[in-house]
């Protein structure tokens, strides 16, 4: 089964993307900053991350270029997921190595064809 | 609704967009009519169903046919058929059309910009292999309100999300207020005029690729039969039609085959590529 991580700093969103993603067969692991989810890469590479932006002790954005960052891994789909939608946060999620770009509000619709086009689904 | 209203309005629709509609979809008729009734201050839908069937006004009834098609679409639409454009249909188009350098591409159902705008980015993309050639895409729709919001290639947070990877977001548009606007320089790669799919297409000419997606869904059998052959006769010999996901040509025409090994492409039959050249 393939794993995903969702990485927010809400516990309903976090339960409201875990249900769409568990209806698409995903296997999900939660962490609610992006220092515990670099811990949760650490334990457990998952094959997909979604990736809220702000989060206190360790935004998204920095989560992601410390991941890149790390070498000898099998480096996972990142897929952003946040309320942050001007094309300046956009770029710079692209420049560090965001494979897609939800602007929430999302909806089950939208993360599928999103998880689609990056090739999970 | 009763039934002779019922079948006025579905005769009226069947004749100016080819809409058919069977007797269990009345709540349908009544649910997007509504809103025309009150948009012409009719006191309900009783009244709005004497107007249209006195049908002395021609705008009233252009609002009830538009307001009974579907206009859903987004970029991208299932993927697969734009993967098949890149893979199959241009490398094709590159080989056999080296000499005019002219290719002519049809979205003939566009709705609101969508899929000829995909094609066009696609184009774009591929843009190094295309230099020196005139690509044209022709977009037509029945709706001419729809037209205008595909001319002005204006799309919601939503829009842009269902199907365009945002790598083109990001090359492709501008952000304007909550909204996305596909860059003047995709939107003038595409041509957008009113057709009816019922009506004789050859003004428009030739086309090497159709795309005819998500409408022929809404007919019945004898006018999907009767635009299938409209689309065969201005198809070129080697040329490429594609239909929506759940559409086929199975038992509505036999001018098309399944492209071998593909879905949803459909290439004209060889006796009718026989009579084109013959
Ligand atoms: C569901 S949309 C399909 C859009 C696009 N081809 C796609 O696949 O995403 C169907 C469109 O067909 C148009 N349509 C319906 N009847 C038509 C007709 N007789 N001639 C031309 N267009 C028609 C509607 O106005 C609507 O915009």
């Amino acid at each position: 089964m393939k794993t995903c991580l969702i990485v927010d700093d809400s516990k309903v969103v976090r339960m409201v993307a875990r249900k769409i993603l568990e209806g698409l067969n995903f296997e999900i692991d939660e962490a609610e900053d992006g220092q515990k989810a670099i811990d949760a890469c650490v334990r457990n590479m998952p094959r997909a991350v979604l990736l809220d932006w702000n989060m206190p002790v360790k935004s998204g954005i920095e989560f992601l270029r410390e991941l890149r960052a790390m070498a000898d891994v099998d480096q996972p789909v990142v897929v952003f997921c946040t309320t942050e939608n001007d094309m300046t946060h956009i770029q710079e999620a692209i420049d560090a190595g965001a494979d897609e770009y939800i602007m929430k509000p999302f909806d089950s619709e939208i993360i599928e064809s999103k998880f689609t086009q990056v090739g999970l689904l | 609704m009763n039934v002779t209203d019922f079948e006025m309005i579905a005769q009226l629709l069947k004749t100016r967009s080819g809409l058919a509609l069977s007797k269990d979809k009345a709540y349908l008729i009544e649910s997007r009519l509504n809103p025309v009734a009150r948009k012409w201050n009719f006191a309900g839908f009783d009244e709005l169903a004497q107007a249209i069937r006195a049908g002395k006004d021609e705008a009233l009834l252009v609002d009830v046919t538009e307001a009974m098609t579907t206009n859903e679409s987004f970029f991208f639409r299932d993927q697969k058929p734009f993967d098949q454009f890149n893979e199959l249909v241009l490398p094709h188009m590159l080989e056999h059309r080296a000499a005019k350098k002219t290719i002519r591409i049809w979205s003939a159902a566009c709705s609101s910009g969508q899929e000829p705008y995909t094609l066009a980015m696609l184009l774009k993309e591929n843009a190094s292999k295309l230099a020196g050639w005139k690509v044209e895409i022709v977009a037509t729709d029945l709706s001419q309100e729809i037209l205008d919001k595909a001319k002005e290639g204006l799309y919601s947070q939503f829009e842009v999300q269902r199907g365009l990877p945002i790598n083109l977001l990001v090359k492709y548009f501008k952000q304007t207020g909550d909204r996305w606007q596909i860059d003047a320089e995709i939107r003038k790669m595409v041509k957008f005029q009113q057709f009816n799919l019922l009506t004789n297409p050859s003004a428009l000419g030739r086309f090497d690729v159709v795309f005819c997606r998500n409408v022929l869904i809404y007919f019945d059998p004898p006018t999907k039969t009767e635009v299938l052959g409209k689309l065969a006769d201005l198809l070129a010999d080697d040329g490429f039609l594609y239909l929506g996901g759940a559409e086929t040509v199975l038992g509505m025409s036999d001018r098309f085959q399944l492209m071998p090994g593909q879905r949803g492409i459909y290439r004209l039959m060889s006796e009718d590529k026989a009579k084109a050249t013959g």
